[in-house]
């Protein structure tokens, strides 16, 4: 039975679920912190307690399939960045998804690569 | 190289390599538009929770305080391979809004400062900003219908701008213009760049 609370929620009451409520609060996240351009994967990992995601982190965890990055993540789910950085830091804990730096991260990019980003952008 | 056989821990991951170029400027100036020319736009947002020192200090009585701002980025992304794509990032010029760049700024290409010849005030924040911290920038002059064009050394004297730092005229609706614009910056950036880097462990 529907409780009162639901019925008066609909698509024009606008969203009822501020963004970082899906983060339970959360504005920071755990562990190592990333860049907006680290690569995102998911690993083989199997998931043994599926209730223990949300339907947006399932929505990530589909979307890192293939290599993507953060930035990538969060414009394809339309989520603020931060909550997505928080989204991505839970399934890296539960060991679902792989997150690296860019090569370039500590450094300034290298010549080798500018020559590259160079003749790609000439060829364009 | 091709992702036909991935495997999800294996050295292809490695081998994406994401290239970041920054784009400042004012408000108006013709950030997304240029964004919008050469690359693939997509939207991102990013929803920022305002540091207590950003919360007024009379707004804890009665109503619920507003404890996040929205901010909207210009983001693009370009292939140029299957393993090297650019990533334009562009934000808002005004310093409330530095707190993005330092983010942005950190790993990044170098940076392309849009200026309008109208407003040319409006670009001494970003210019002060890239700087200060030594991240290499060119700066473009989107060159508006109507507007009277100011000839580059007028532009440089008035922005205090190094001799060697290049300043370039541009389109920001034209594609072909826009490439120019991450060219000239590439070859920038390539010329000062030291010849043999300095590497740090990469985590």
């Amino acid at each position: 039975m529907p409780s009162n609370e639901e019925r008066w929620l609909d698509a024009e009451a606008g969203p009822v679920v501020r963004p970082y409520a899906l983060t339970r609060g959360r504005t920071r996240h755990s562990g190592e912190s990333f860049d907006l351009v680290a690569t995102v994967i998911s690993t083989d990992a199997r998931l043994s307690d599926p209730s223990a995601l949300g339907p947006e982190h399932l929505n990530v965890l589909q979307l890192a399939r293939a290599p993507t990055t953060v930035a990538d993540i969060a414009s394809d789910v339309d989520l603020p960045l931060g909550v997505v950085r928080i989204l991505l830091a839970d399934l890296r804990e539960l060991g679902l998804v792989a997150i690296r730096m860019p090569v370039t991260m500590a450094e300034r990019v290298d010549k080798q690569t500018l020559r590259e980003v160079l003749n790609g952008l000439r060829g364009l | 190289m091709d992702y036909g056989g991935f495997d999800s821990s294996g050295a292809s991951v490695r081998q994406h390599r994401a290239i970041k170029i920054l784009l400042a400027g004012g408000f108006g100036v013709g950030k997304t538009t240029l964004v919008g020319a050469v690359s693939e736009i997509k939207p991102l947002r990013t929803e920022e929770p305002l540091t207590e020192g950003s919360l007024r200090s009379d707004s804890t009585t009665g109503v619920e305080r507003k404890t996040t701002t929205t901010v909207a980025m210009d983001f693009g992304r370009i292939s140029l391979r299957s393993d090297l794509v650019l990533y334009l990032f562009g934000t808002p010029g005004q310093q409330r809004f530095w707190f993005m760049w330092d983010e942005l700024a950190i790993g990044a290409l170098g940076a392309v400062v849009l200026a309008d010849t109208r407003r040319l005030a409006d670009s001494f924040p970003a210019i002060d900003y890239f700087e200060r911290r030594d991240i290499p920038f060119i700066v473009a002059l989107n060159c508006f219908d109507g507007a009277r064009r100011y000839g580059i050394e007028d532009v440089r004297v008035a922005l205090d701008l190094d001799p060697d730092l290049p300043i370039v005229q541009c389109d920001a609706r034209s594609r072909e213009s826009a490439k120019q614009v991450l060219i000239t910056l590439v070859e920038h950036v390539l010329m000062t760049a030291p010849e043999e880097p300095v590497r740090h462990s990469v985590r």
